[in-house]
């Protein structure tokens, strides 16, 4: 049978891979804890996952509307990323996780 | 016989597929090829740059974070994984899919799209050229962009 995938390639002849984005925000207040602010949940823009895709998910996840799912997804597609839900760091990282369970290139951070 | 459909949403949310034994077999062939590369890296330490794609960042901003998150979702995230591609496996002679095996489809598809898309490098815009038609990356774009057709009716098949 032929090989369609491409093989294992750690530490050899690896592409390089994308990086998730790092971003530099200010710093937090030391009086605040990563418990007290609220985080948000980001879906950065990617070449890969289609668009009728990134709808479903976030309709799936969220049950947001067809429009609002559908206008999230434009804001990732047109300006690179987009906030998709937020909350505390808990429910942030549940939701990251769902996101990522679905292929989406989410992250998250405080929401300052 | 009825033609022009190949994914028909019943009214109880289960699929009827009509998909050609041809197409059954290479998806059958590309699950276990999937199943074979998330298994081969060890969810210690760093992952393979050819899954890497399957394991995003969550905390950009704090390393120590993230790691833990790493940590204690990586398995969770290959569990989930292999239990789709099991369901995938064992419904693909069916004629029928419930709304859970329809989801273990979109998701195992989308993510051998991850794959060869990262492999590819996929971009937005540009349509690829290969010089060489011997290159085995032909063969794998048009894997790819069948996945994507397939994908894409999978999703409406789903939202109807």
């Amino acid at each position: 049978m032929s090989h369609f995938l491409p093989s294992v390639t750690f530490g050899g002849r690896g592409a390089e891979v994308e990086s998730s984005p790092v971003l530099t925000g200010d710093e937090v207040p030391e009086s605040l804890t990563d418990e007290d602010v609220p985080w948000v949940v980001l879906v950065w823009n990617d070449p890969i996952n289609l668009m009728s895709y990134v709808v479903f998910v976030l309709q799936k996840l969220f049950g947001y509307s067809t429009e609002k799912a559908t206008q999230l997804m434009l804001d990732v597609h047109e300006k690179g990323r987009a906030v998709v839900s937020n909350g505390s760091r808990e429910k942030a990282e549940l939701d990251v996780f769902r996101l990522h369970e679905y292929g989406l290139w989410a992250t998250m951070q405080k929401d300052l | 016989m009825k033609f022009g459909w190949r994914f028909r949403t019943k009214r109880n949310g289960s699929v009827e597929i009509r998909v050609a034994d041809e197409e059954r077999q290479l998806i059958a062939e590309l699950i276990e090829q999937l199943r074979e590369l998330v298994l081969s890296t060890s969810p210690e330490g760093s992952v393979d740059p050819s899954i890497r794609r399957l394991y995003p960042t969550a905390y950009v901003e704090d390393a120590e974070r993230e790691h833990k998150y790493q940590r204690l979702m990586r398995d969770q995230l290959l569990e989930r994984r292999l239990a789709h591609l099991d369901v995938v496996e064992s419904t693909l002679q069916d004629e029928e899919l419930s709304p859970e095996a329809l989801i273990a489809w979109i998701t195992s598809i989308n993510d051998l799209r991850l794959v060869l898309g990262t492999h590819l490098d996929v971009s937005e815009d540009e349509e690829p050229t290969f010089a060489d038609e011997n290159d085995p990356k032909q063969q794998q774009r048009a894997i790819y962009d069948y996945l994507s057709h397939l994908l894409g009716e999978l999703v409406d098949a789903a939202n109807n």
